[in-house]
C-alpha cells in the first residue's frame, strides 16, 4: 500500500533523509519511530504529497506520490504534526468543508461529518470556533479531518500527542480498529503505544531507516535470548559459578551491585524459563534470594538500543548479534529504569 | 475543478473575521466622503454658472463629477486593495493550515482561482455598495447612466488587477504586511510609471505610458470602453495569477 524507495530529501544544504526504503502492506498499521529530528515528519509530508523528495519515488496507493499526487491526495487522510486548522472557523463547518474539499457528495456529507466528529468525540464542540478549543480537541479535530473521507491510507503525525489519558486510550482503540480495511503509519515518542496499536515498525535515526519489521521479530533479532534479572546476596564467585553451571543458562553477566547485594542478568534460550532453577539453587545453597524476574525485551529497550548505539539491523538478513560490549554497557533492563 | 468548496471557505473566512467588515465599512465611508465633497463643489460652480453663461459651457457631470470621483476612488483602492488580498496565502502558510490544503485533493490552480474569486466577490460588493450615492443624486438630478457604468466597469476591472498582483504578493510570504507592502510598492509602481512619459516622449514614453495602471483607466472614467484597456487589465491579471501558480509550486519544492 505505501512503497518507498530510495528516498532523499534535502533543505537546502540539510539533508533531511536519505535512501530511505521501507514498505507497509495494505491493512497494516505501522509505527514510524524515531528521536527528534530523524526526519519522521519529513518523510510524511512526501508521503501525503505536500512536497516533492530531492531523489527516489514513492507510491502510496499504488500511485506515484510525485507524479499521480492528485490520485494519491483523493486516497489518504493526513494529520500533520503540529495540527493546523483554520481558527476562524467553526468544527463543523470546517469538517463539512474538508469533506467536500475531498469529493464527498452532498448528500453524503452530512452523515459522513456526523460520523467522524462521533467517532472522535468532538460531536459536542461541533458548534465552537475551532482556534478556541483546547490542544486535545484540536487534536481530535485534525483527526476528524483525516477520516472523514474514510480514506485507503492513513498519514498520521503524532496523533495522540497532547491528550489526556483517556482520550489516549480511546483514539488508539479508534486507529486500531482503522485496521484490516485502512492502511495506517503513524509516528509517535510514546513507545508502548506502538505496541499496542501496531503490528509493524519502522524505526529511523539520523534520517536513515535503521530497523524494520513486525514488532515481535525485531524484538527477537535483537534479543536472541531470554534474560532473567537475579539479585542474590551470597559469596560472589560461588553465586556467579552456580548460576553459570545452572542447566539451560547460557551465559551470566554481572549487573553490579544494587543494595549491597550483586546482581546478574542470566541469559537462557527464548521460550526457556530458569527462574525455578535459579530458585532451587539459591535454595539449596541457603543463599538469600532477594530479587527475581524476567528483564522484559520490549520495543522500547530495542529502540534505545538502536538509537543510543547506532546498531542498524539489514532488512533481509538476520539481526547482528549485539556485542558483549554493548550488552554490559547498556544492559536492557538499566536503560529504561 | 473544485474551486467552489475552496471559494465557500474563504468567503467564510473574510466575514467571520472583522477584515471584510472593516475594509467595507472604511471604503464605503471614503468614498461618501469624497462624492459629496465633489458633489457639493459642483453644485458651488453650477449656481455660479448660472450667473456667469461663459462659464457654463465647460460643466457636465461627467467631467465635474465622475472623472474626478472615479480617480479618487481609485486612489483608496491602491491603499485598499492589499489588505484584501494579503492573508489569502501568506496566513495559511503562517498557521501552516497550506500543508493540509495542498494535501487536499485540489489543484494548486483550483486553490488560487477560489482565493481569487473570493476577493473578487469582496471587492464587487464594496464597489456595489457605492452605488448608494449615484443613486441618491439620480433622485435630484439628471445623472449619465453611459459614463457611469463605464466608470464602474473600469474600476472592476482595474480592482480586479490589483487584486491579482495582491495574491501574488501574498503567495511570497508568511507574513501578511510584507506581502501588502510587496503589493503597494508593486501597483505604486505601475501606477507612476506613466507620469515620466510626459517629459522622455518617444517610444519609450509610449511604452512606459501604455504599462501605466492609471492611464489605462481614464478612458472608462471618460465613458470610453476601448478593447485595448480591457485587454491591459486581463493581461496584467492572467500573468499576475499564472506567476502565483509558479510561486505555489515553487513553495513545495522548499517545504
Ligand atoms: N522546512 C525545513 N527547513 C530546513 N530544515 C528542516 C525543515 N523541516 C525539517 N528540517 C530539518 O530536517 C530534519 C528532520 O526533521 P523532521 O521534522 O522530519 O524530524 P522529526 O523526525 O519529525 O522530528 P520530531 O520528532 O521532532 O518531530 C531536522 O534536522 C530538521 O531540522
Ligand atoms: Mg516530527
Amino acid at each position: 500500500m505505501i512503497e518507498v524507495e530510495k528516498l532523499t530529501k534535502n533543505y537546502g544544504p540539510v539533508n533531511a533523509i536519505r535512501d530511505v526504503s521501507f514498505s507497509v502492506a495494505p491493512g497494516d498499521i505501522v509505527g514510524f519511530l524515531g528521536p527528534n529530528g530523524a526526519g519522521k515528519s519529513t518523510t510524511m509530508r512526501i508521503l501525503s504529497c505536500f512536497m516533492p523528495a530531492s531523489s527516489g519515488s514513492a507510491r502510496v496507493a499504488g500511485y506515484d506520490v510525485f507524479r499521480e499526487s492528485l490520485e494519491v491526495r483523493k486516497r489518504i487522510g493526513y494529520l500533520p504534526e503540529n495540527v493546523p486548522l483554520y481558527a476562524d472557523m467553526r468544527v463543523g463547518p470546517y469538517l463539512d468543508f474538508v469533506a467536500e474539499v475531498k469529493g464527498i457528495a452532498r448528500t453524503e456529507r452530512k452523515g459522513r461529518v456526523a460520523d467522524a466528529m462521533d467517532r472522535c468525540l468532538i460531536t459536542d464542540v461541533q458548534n465552537r470556533l475551532i482556534g478556541k478549543l483546547s490542544k486535545g480537541y484540536r487534536q481530535r479535530v485534525g483527526l476528524a479531518q483525516a477520516i472523514v473521507s474514510d480514506p485507503h491510507v492513513l498519514i498520521l503525525d503524532e496523533p495522540t500527542i497532547g491528550l489526556d489519558p483517556q482520550q489516549i486510550t480511546e483514539i488508539r482503540s479508534l486507529i486500531k480498529s482503522l485496521a484490516g480495511d485502512h492502511t495506517v503509519i503513524l509516528s509517535t515518542h510514546i513507545l508502548p503505544e506502538v505496541s499496542m496499536v501496531c503490528s509493524g515498525v519502522i524505526i529511523i535515526n539520523k534520517g536513515a531507516i535503521v530497523a524494520q519489521g513486525p514488532i515481535d521479530t525485531l524484538v527477537e533479532q535483537f534479543f536472541p535470548t531470554a534474560r532473567v534479572h537475579v539479585q542474590i546476596a551470597g559469596p560472589y564467585p560461588a553465586v556467579l559459578e552456580g548460576l553459570r553451571r545452572l542447566a539451560g543458562v547460557l551465559d551470566v553477566h554481572d549487573a553490579g551491585p544494587q543494595d549491597g547485594a550483586a546482581t546478574f542478568v542470566v541469559e537462557s534460550d527464548r521460550g526457556r524459563d530458569v527462574r525455578g532453577e535459579i530458585f532451587q539453587l539459591a535454595a539449596q545453597q541457603k543463599w538469600e534470594l532477594r530479587e527475581l524476574r524476567r528483564a522484559g525485551m520490549t520495543l522500547e529497550e530495542v529502540f534505545i538500543r538502536i538509537v543510543a548505539g547506532e546498531e542498524t539491523v539489514a532488512d533481509d538478513r538476520p539481526a547482528a548479534e549485539p556485542t558483549p560490549a554493548a550488552a554490559e554497557a547498556m544492559p536492557a533492563e538499566e536503560a529504561t529504569e | 475543478m473544485k474551486i467552489w468548496p475552496i471559494y465557500k471557505k474563504e468567503m467564510r473566512l473574510y466575514f467571520t473575521s472583522p477584515i471584510a467588515w472593516v475594509i467595507l465599512t472604511i471604503f464605503l465611508f471614503i468614498a461618501g466622503y469624497f462624492f459629496y465633497s465633489i458633489f457639493a463643489f459642483f453644485t458651488l460652480a453650477s449656481m455660479q454658472s448660472a450667473m456667469n453663461p461663459a462659464m457654463a459651457r465647460d460643466l457636465n457631470v461627467t467631467d465635474s463629477v465622475l472623472r474626478p470621483l472615479f480617480s479618487n476612488v481609485s486612489v483608496i483602492l491602491l491603499l485598499l486593495m492589499p489588505l484584501v488580498t494579503m492573508r489569502l496565502f501568506a496566513e495559511e502558510r503562517r498557521s501552516g493550515t497550506i500543508e493540509l490544503l495542498l494535501t487536499y485533493p485540489v489543484r494548486d490552480g483550483a486553490v488560487l482561482l477560489g482565493k481569487y474569486l473570493a476577493g473578487l466577490t469582496l471587492y464587487a460588493m464594496m464597489l456595489a455598495m457605492t452605488l448608494f450615492y449615484p443613486l441618491l443624486v439620480a433622485y435630484f438630478a439628471r445623472v449619465e447612466w453611459g459614463p457611469l457604468a463605464t466608470g464602474y466597469l473600469g474600476l472592476l476591472l482595474m480592482g480586479a488587477t490589483f487584486l491579482a498582483v495582491g495574491i501574488f504578493a501574498s503567495s511570497l510570504t508568511e507574513n501578511q504586511i510584507v506581502a501588502s507592502i510587496i503589493t503597494f510598492g508593486v501597483l505604486l509602481m505601475f501606477w507612476v510609471i506613466g507620469w515620466s512619459s510626459d517629459y522622455l516622449g518617444g517610444t519609450w514614453g509610449r511604452v512606459l505610458s501604455h504599462l501605466s495602471l492609471i492611464e489605462h483607466f481614464d478612458s472608462f472614467a471618460k465613458g470610453v470602453i476601448d478593447t485595448r484597456d480591457v485587454l491591459y487589465y486581463f493581461d496584467f491579471t492572467i500573468v499576475a495569477l499564472f506567476l502565483t501558480l509558479r510561486s505555489l509550486e515553487a513553495r513545495r519544492w522548499k517545504g
